[in-house]
């Protein structure tokens, strides 16, 4: 239990997706203008991360490792090369099961996260976790966990963004740092703040 | 852009167009890969290579392609192609392979490969779409370069691995400043470098979303 805990923190606060690793910037940069679109979008990043992580995590281990195929006669094959292709394929199948689920089951929670959930497919945070539990060797109970934190800790960075975004419109930005520019040096600042967390570890 | 020249379809990108400066795309990956020249010139060539080539596949098949399932097939193609250079990497440059670990992979999901796909090679003949990746492609990596050379110059005080500045450590003068090997920096000098490109092309700048009212000099006497 403790180990799964501190592997949450871990991906919470030390290796925040998006503030130490730059992953799904291009998202975290565009949608931080309002704080209700950027909760919005943590919410699905979240549901969709604690999905595919461990989703990939078994295709991985049964399929595509070297000499995961032993169960069907196979144990020569080494698939690896595979992943890639393999992992956007289930990111972006479970990105349309997720709406399809959400418009017939629970249509309010689909018209609130609609436009957001075809933008998750690109979202590299999400691609990266994927990637991160292969390099990482997780199991799948560790996967579940990490997917899960990963997504807390990106939805809280753009949460935060939005919030101090939302504030920063009254200022008077000298005019080439207007718009991108500035969300640029806010980010910086806050991955800055993040970086105090990296001496922690449970 | 149909009539686009071709000139103007591979320079635009550079720094009129610049992929990470005016269209935001593909910030993603690029951040984390610039901590050293070496590296960051591996990582520009695969974009370059997996943009160009993504674009010319595109557009080779573009009107075969049904509406309804372009984005996977896109995908498919860029999955593709960065799989091969996965495994050009991994075979001839293990060591830098190693350094980008995941970015390599992390090029699939580069919104300008993408986007450059959807927005450009859809609508364009497979020439113009394949200077056209290049351009982007070189677009990129003018960004990534100029922040990878201040954070190798004055992080680590070398450049390509070459010391320039010899730092205290290894019995020189120079102190390194070890925030920029940090991530903190990398959104520093993007956010710097936009102001530069925004001071010297004033086209490309945003308008506020409030405007401060004149300061009246009447009240508070």
């Amino acid at each position: 239990m403790e180990h799964y805990i501190s592997l949450a923190v871990k991906a919470i606060f030390v290796e925040n997706m998006a503030l130490a690793f730059f992953l799904g910037m291009c998202t975290f940069l565009a949608i931080s203008k309002k704080i209700e679109a950027a909760v919005g979008l943590g919410i699905a990043v979240v549901v969709v991360l604690t999905l595919t992580v461990p989703v990939n995590n078994l295709i991985y281990n049964n399929i595509l490792r070297e000499g995961a195929l032993g169960w069907a006669g196979l144990p020569n094959i080494d698939l690896s090369f595979l992943g890639l292709l393999t992992y956007i394929g289930v990111i972006a199948a479970i990105v349309q099961i997720m709406e399809m689920v959400l418009d017939k089951y629970i249509p309010a929670l689909y018209s609130a996260l609609g436009v957001f959930l075809p933008l998750i497919t690109v979202n590299c945070a999400i691609m990266g976790a994927s990637l991160f539990m292969v390099q990482r060797d997780y199991t799948f109970g560790e996967s579940v966990v990490y997917g899960f934190g990963a997504g807390v800790g990106w939805a809280l960075a753009i949460v935060a963004l939005a919030g101090i975004r939302e504030k920063l419109k009254y200022s008077d930005v000298p005019e080439g740092l207007r718009g991108l520019g500035i969300t640029f040096i806010t980010v910086g600042l806050m991955s800055l703040g993040f970086m105090s967390f990296s001496g922690i570890s449970l | 852009m149909a009539d686009a020249s071709a000139k103007q379809v591979l320079f635009e990108p550079i720094f009129s167009n610049n992929p990470i400066a005016l269209q935001i795309l593909g910030i993603c990956s690029a951040l984390a890969v610039t901590t050293s020249m070496n590296v960051t010139i591996v990582m520009c060539l695969s974009v370059i290579a997996v943009t160009a080539f993504s674009n010319l596949a595109v557009s080779l098949v573009r009107t075969q392609i049904p509406n309804s399932i372009r984005i996977i097939v896109q995908m498919t193609i860029i999955a593709s192609l960065v799989i091969v250079v996965d495994q050009v990497l991994k075979a001839y440059a293990y060591e830098i392979s190693k350094q980008l670990s995941v970015f390599v992979g992390l090029i699939i999901t580069n919104c300008i490969v993408m986007g450059r796909a959807e927005g450009f090679a859809m609508k364009n003949g497979p020439w113009l779409s394949f200077l056209d990746g290049i351009g982007n492609g070189l677009g990129y990596s003018v960004m990534l370069l100029f922040v990878a050379f201040f954070r190798e110059l004055l992080g680590a005080g070398s450049l390509f691995g070459v010391a320039l500045m010899p730092t205290v450590n290894a019995g020189g003068w120079y102190v390194p400043n070890g925030l920029l090997l940090l991530p903190p920096s990398a959104f520093f000098i993007i956010g710097l470098a936009i102001w530069g490109l925004r001071a010297w092309k004033p086209e490309q700048v945003e308008e506020p979303d409030y405007k401060m009212s004149r300061h009246t000099a009447k009240e508070a006497f």
